[in-house]
């Protein structure tokens, strides 16, 4: 390869916090809440809920959209 | 699926075209008798590179008489749209996509027909709506997966992420328009790929040429991924309110979980198709950034249109 990109060269994380949003989780298989219930997970990137005001804990549902930022 | 009824002599010409392709010419075709009748000549047209019909010729698709009458119409329909838009100015700074997304979303104060579905239509008017989004849920995401290849590395990963998701995960019995399919049956509609097709309102079947024409022209791929960004942003939360509405209506079955699936599913695709697709393209091909909110802000115009379509049909003050 010349001049092109690397393979290892983009940043990739398994976990990503995203601003006034969620935190999405790639390649989880089963997420345990507060009170310790485990949730098995069926897709490869899951958004957890970081307003707590999800009506779908521990998933986000976009409720944080909709509350005062704080 | 048959092809559609005509709604005037273009519609006409084309769905003869389409029949008797490869078996000499019908002479040029004629201009549109209406609106009405130019979108179903157009949707006619790009159905032809989906699923196709069993009446219209398998050549038609790449027919050349069939491509100047396609291409003559996508491109009123690109003017059309663009002069529905205010372009920024200046080129957007590739960085501030996001942000600027999130702002034409939080800035569209369009009808909102999810809060009808949620405190007040009755059932005739859910199922309605229902027949509308049919033409576009049962075959969801597949205008999406045309651009694939015409992606820069960052965003062809994203826009796969979010695809996998949309088809089920590899699972069919979770594939979105699958779901939907279920779903029709649960509440009495037909699930047969563009069963409502003749029912379709024109404003339904603009919105859903516009993401074909997105999806089939690389030049057209930031619009097409602006128009995923600006959808995926608007269906979670609204998306929450019809399962609360299809639950006040006792229909609380498959079509719900349909629904109840975008809640969970889109309020991660919306972040994916913002930063990690639309984001990390205008990164990468700057000149895409502008067409990206051109992409987004269609999306939203078209759904404003359907909308007050629908409430102007059911005299709802909109």
């Amino acid at each position: 390869m010349s001049g092109g990109k690397r393979a290892d060269d983009f940043d990739h994380p398994d976990v990503v916090i995203y601003p006034d949003g969620p935190m999405l989780v790639r390649g989880a298989t089963s997420i345990r809440d507060e009170d310790g219930t485990v949730h098995p997970v069926v897709r490869p990137v899951v958004a957890l809920c970081r307003c707590d005001k999800s009506s779908r804990l521990p998933w986000c549902d976009g409720t944080h959209k909709v509350i005062p930022r704080q | 699926m048959r092809m559609p009824k005509p709604r005037g002599g273009l519609s006409e010409w084309v769905i003869n075209r389409l029949a008797s392709t490869g078996e000499g010419s019908l002479g040029p075709a004629p201009v549109a008798d209406s609106w009405a009748d130019e979108v179903i000549s157009l949707w006619t047209l790009h159905e032809l590179s989906y699923r196709g019909f069993e009446d219209a010729s398998d050549h038609a698709e790449w027919d050349p008489e069939v491509l100047v009458v396609r291409h003559s119409l996508e491109l009123v329909l690109e003017e059309r749209l663009r002069s529905r838009w205010e372009h920024p100015g200046t080129d957007p700074d590739a960085a501030d996509v996001p942000a600027s997304l999130e702002a034409l979303v939080d800035a569209d104060d369009g009808p909102s027909l999810a809060d009808h579905v949620r405190r007040q239509a009755d059932l005739e008017q859910v199922l309605e709506l229902l027949r509308q989004r049919s033409i576009y849920h049962l075959k969801e995401s597949d205008p999406s997966a045309w651009v694939v290849p015409r992606l820069p590395v960052r965003a062809k990963a994203a826009l796969m992420a979010l695809q996998y998701d949309e088809y089920g995960d590899g699972d069919p019995n979770r594939l979105h328009a699958h779901l939907f399919a279920r779903g029709l049956e649960d509440v009495g509609l037909r699930s047969e790929y563009g069963a409502y097709v003749d029912d379709a309102l024109p404003e339904t079947l603009e919105m859903n040429n516009a993401a074909s024409m997105f999806g089939l022209h690389r030049r057209l791929r930031g619009a097409a991924m602006g128009h995923l960004a600006a959808f995926e942003m608007t269906s979670s939360l609204p998306s929450r309110k019809i399962v609360q509405g299809l639950g006040r209506l006792g229909l609380d079955g498959p079509m719900a979980a349909y629904y109840d699936e975008h809640v969970e599913a889109d309020a991660i695709h919306e972040h994916l198709a913002a930063r990690d697709i639309c984001g990390t393209l205008a990164q990468d091909e700057p000149d895409q950034a502008a067409q990206i909110l051109f992409g987004a802000f269609t999306c939203l115009d078209l759904e404003g249109r359907f909308a007050r379509a629908m409430f102007s049909a059911w005299e709802q003050p909109s």
